[in-house]
């Protein structure tokens, strides 16, 4: 297979070109900052990178991607300083590109299989889409307004990626869209849980913008279960599409998690991400900065974590996890930026305790050392403690980042949605809930997951959606 | 954008608005709060919604200065516009449908009780409510719960009322029961009083929790509380829990946790170091 691909290989001097570099922040001076750390690729290593790119005919890396992007045919329009076209090509597939470019797990996913990566280096797809997206969002007018063309109205509940996603396909078709959003800023995850430093605000705020242009209404501050039930609005809406993601924080539950110091991620991000807490006083929510933070748990949650901590200036700024290296589930980039900016990682670490002094503030992390045993009946290597290693992590600030599951807000709300043990609801393979008419997609159906896997279920949701109204009569105003 | 329409200095420190939310003041129930934004860079602040006038859309918001956002707060006037106003949040007030419950609400908490008293009334519970503060000047919402029944009313210095905290006549109303319930609202210091006052005769006691909140969604965790030794978001699974069951050290020492921060203005952030 991989000769065949040679075989057919354009021009064998692609080859030596190595895979272009993403030029960063000196990782000293970004340890103090919480401006973007990748800075983006220059136009000449953009079309030397997209340049190395062998346009196989049977191209693996699209199998890799959730939302199929067709990354030969944008790689080659980029090659050949076709931008602008590169850019076309991409929001056809993915209507977000600027924040997966940057997101993205892509050494799992579509650099995985690209067959370059076999031969040493994939192509640099993630930072190549980045590089599109922020060349149309500087040079390519936003789409005009649809012009609503049979009245149908959809409600989206939550506008995290998977409720953008779907807003901006259903728009595109000429539906009236109007999102709900329970925070006062509309973007999910991406405005109040992934940091600046990895995904800036403006970028965010952009997409919102282009979906406003397309006439889609936005209105923020609305909790539905709450301000509106979904009962309400199946009345005013002839379709609705939940994406309320899984923001319930889950705690470890042992003893002192109730201390001074000890922080959800979501709560720690939010009042950073959300409430610009890393400018109090100038701004007015403040956060704990501590001098030695501990942040359990590997995944991106707590590489945000614990790289915020380090910004807001912790002497110490540790990873706590109790599995090896190989596991941690976050992207590789963040780990590899994370350990350059100095953050250690405590591996094979299990907490047992958060220890507090007399007034209750935390001063360390009680922990046990861990060695990875026999593979479980999942295939993965359990981790099993060594007996007698007990020690105690100084600490002054716990982060907790072992993941959030389904919050119950919503749903709790609306008893006819059908869920599955975790809390999630379920849904058919249009990804229609047990209500007729109401769609549900990303995070609250998944379990935290990512970006990209929100934003395909709300592109289909919104396929699903159109092919229920359309089977509808119209409406009658 | 939510106007207000009307303003009344309460007392030095405590302000009564009215505030434009239409939706919230058509189906707001009694112990449920909003989420106040000021601005789009304020901090967001949970307030119970102590009363509303459904046909004007107008929601009625007690505060108490006790920091920079409920100042700020405070000090807008008829006309000004807050950013954001989100609910109803928490789990409405758990009612009964008949007999005599006891309201009692120490400092603020006479507005934060005002709503459950209404309620109360509103079915045909016989309600007798206590309020205290520590003067006169400070005693707020005597006319308005007086409207629902039997009001006593005490001050820390006598100045209004009989003299003394809520508690002295709490025990002689105890006396005078049954009660099918008890409610109170105020300092942690004074909830856990009555609920030590009530648990010899087991009356069930119901409390309003104050947490810090951000997001009022169950999704931060900050509000964390103790209650019966399990971890309860008050957001979402209170604000109201049985007072029986409450830590309220947890709940007191956890609101402490910004003082240094609050306390040290600028530069409070950097300056803030603990080891
Ligand atoms: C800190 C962090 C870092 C991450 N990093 C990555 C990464 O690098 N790459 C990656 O692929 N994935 C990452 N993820 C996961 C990814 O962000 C999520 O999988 C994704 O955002 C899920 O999208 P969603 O649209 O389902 O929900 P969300 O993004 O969670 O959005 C849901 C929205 O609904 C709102 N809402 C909730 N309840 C209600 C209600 N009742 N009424 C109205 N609105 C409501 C919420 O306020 C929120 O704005 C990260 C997650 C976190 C928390
Ligand atoms: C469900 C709920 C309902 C509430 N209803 C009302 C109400 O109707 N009227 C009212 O005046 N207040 C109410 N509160 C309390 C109010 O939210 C706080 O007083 C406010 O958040 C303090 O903000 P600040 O910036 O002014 O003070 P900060 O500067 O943040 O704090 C000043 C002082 O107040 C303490 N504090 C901080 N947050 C709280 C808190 N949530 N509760 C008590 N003390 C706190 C701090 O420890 C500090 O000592 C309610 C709180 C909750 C959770
Ligand atoms: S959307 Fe994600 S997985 Fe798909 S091509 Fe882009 S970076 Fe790769
Ligand atoms: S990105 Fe890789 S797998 Fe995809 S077409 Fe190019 S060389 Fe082939
Ligand atoms: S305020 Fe965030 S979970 Fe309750």
């Amino acid at each position: 297979m991989n000769q065949l691909t040679q075989s057919r290989m354009p021009s064998r001097q692609h080859l030596p070109i190595p895979r272009q570099k993403m030029p960063e922040q000196d990782a000293a001076a970004r340890a103090d900052n919480f401006n973007e750390v990748n800075l983006g690729l220059t136009e000449e290593a953009a079309r030397l990178e997209a340049g190395r790119c062998l346009q196989c005919k049977k191209p693996r890396c699209v199998g890799g991607c959730p939302v199929a992007v067709n990354i030969p045919k944008f790689l080659g329009l980029v090659a050949e300083n076709r931008l602008a076209e590169a850019a076309h090509v991409l929001r056809c597939d993915n209507a977000l590109p600027a924040v997966t470019g940057r997101v993205c797990p892509q050494e799992k996913q579509c650099e995985a299989h690209c067959v370059l990566g076999r031969k040493g280096s994939a192509v640099g797809i993630g930072y190549l889409e980045r590089f599109v997206a922020d060349w149309a969002d500087q040079h390519c007018p936003p789409p005009a307004a649809a012009i609503s063309a049979q009245g149908k109205k959809v409600a989206i509940v939550g506008s995290g990626p998977a409720g953008l996603t779907a807003a901006g396909e259903l728009a595109r078709r000429g539906y009236a869209v109007t999102i709900y959003e329970a925070l006062h800023k509309a973007g999910g995850v991406l405005s109040y849980g992934i940091p600046e430093f990895r995904l800036p605000k403006k970028i965010v705020a952009r997409e919102i913008e282009r979906l406003q242009a397309a006439g889609v209404t936005f209105r923020c501050n609305v909790v539905i279960g709450r301000t509106y039930t979904i009962q309400e609005l199946q009345a005013q809406f002839d379709a609705i599409f939940i994406a309320n993601g899984a923001g319930l924080p889950a705690f470890m539950n042992i003893p002192g998690e109730s201390l001074k110091g000890v922080y959800a991620a979501n709560e720690y991000l939010t009042r950073i991400n959300l409430m610009n807490a890393h400018r109090f006083p100038d701004s007015r929510t403040p956060v704990l900065n501590g001098r030695r933070v501990a942040v359990i748990g590997a995944g991106n949650v707590a590489m945000d974590a614990v790289r915020s901590a380090r910004r807001l200036g912790a002497a110490e700024a540790m990873i706590v996890y109790r599995r090896s290296r190989n596991e941690m589930p976050a992207r590789i980039e963040e780990i590899n930026h994370a350990e350059a900016e100095g953050i250690t990682l405590q591996l094979l670490t299990a907490p047992l305790e958060i220890i507090g002094d007399d007034r209750r503030w935390v001063t360390g992390l009680k922990c046990q050392r861990m060695q990875m045993g026999a593979p479980d009946a999942s295939g993965r290597a359990r981790p099993e403690p060594v007996p007698g290693s007990e020690f105690i992590l100084p600490c002054d600030v716990v982060v907790m980042a072992i993941g959030t599951r389904a919050n119950p807000l919503l749903t709790a709300t609306c008893p006819e949605l059908k869920l599955n043990a975790h809390g999630n609801i379920i849904v058919d393979e249009n990804g229609m809930t047990s209500l007729a008419g109401v769609f549900a997609g990303g995070d609250i159906v998944r379990g935290a997951a990512t970006v990209i896997l929100a934003m395909g279920d709300g592109k289909r949701a919104a396929k699903s959606i159109d092919q229920h109204l359309r089977a509808q009569p119209p409406a009658a105003n | 954008m939510n106007k207000v329409v009307s303003r009344q200095q309460l007392s030095r420190g405590i302000t009564r608005l009215e505030i434009q939310a239409p939706r919230i003041a058509e189906i707001r129930q009694p112990g449920q709060f909003v989420i106040v934004c000021l601005a789009e860079d304020s901090e967001r602040i949970p307030l119970t919604i102590a009363d509303s006038d459904p046909q004007r859309g107008n929601i009625t918001l007690v505060i108490q200065n006790v920091g920079h956002s409920t100042q700020e707060l405070g000090n807008l006037r008829v006309g000004e516009s807050l950013f954001a106003v989100t609910g109803p949040l928490g789990h409405p007030t758990e009612l009964p449908d008949q007999g005599c419950a006891l309201c009692v609400g120490g400092g603020v908490g006479a507005a934060v009780v005002h709503p459950i008293a209404q309620g109360l009334h509103r079915r045909g519970v016989k309600v007798t409510s206590i309020i205290g503060a520590r003067t006169r000047e400070q005693l707020i919402f005597e006319t308005e719960l007086r409207r629902f029944g039997d009001l006593i009313v005490c001050t820390d210095d006598g100045s209004h009322g009989c003299t003394g905290l809520v508690t002295d006549p709490l025990r002689t109303q105890l006396a005078a029961g049954p009660w099918a319930v008890v409610y109170a609202v105020g300092p942690a210091a004074m909830m856990q009083a009555v609920a030590e006052l009530t648990r010899p005769a087991q009356i069930r006691t119901i409390v309003s929790l104050n947490p810090v909140m951000i997001d009022g969604t169950g999704m931060c965790g900050g509000c964390r509380v103790s209650v019966g030794g399990v971890t309860k978001f008050a957001c979402v699974d209170g604000p109201e829990f049985d007072g029986h069951l409450v830590d309220y050290h947890d709940l007191l020492d956890r609101l402490t946790t910004y003082h240094t921060f609050e306390k040290s203005g600028p530069g409070g952030a950097k300056d803030h170091c603990k080891l």
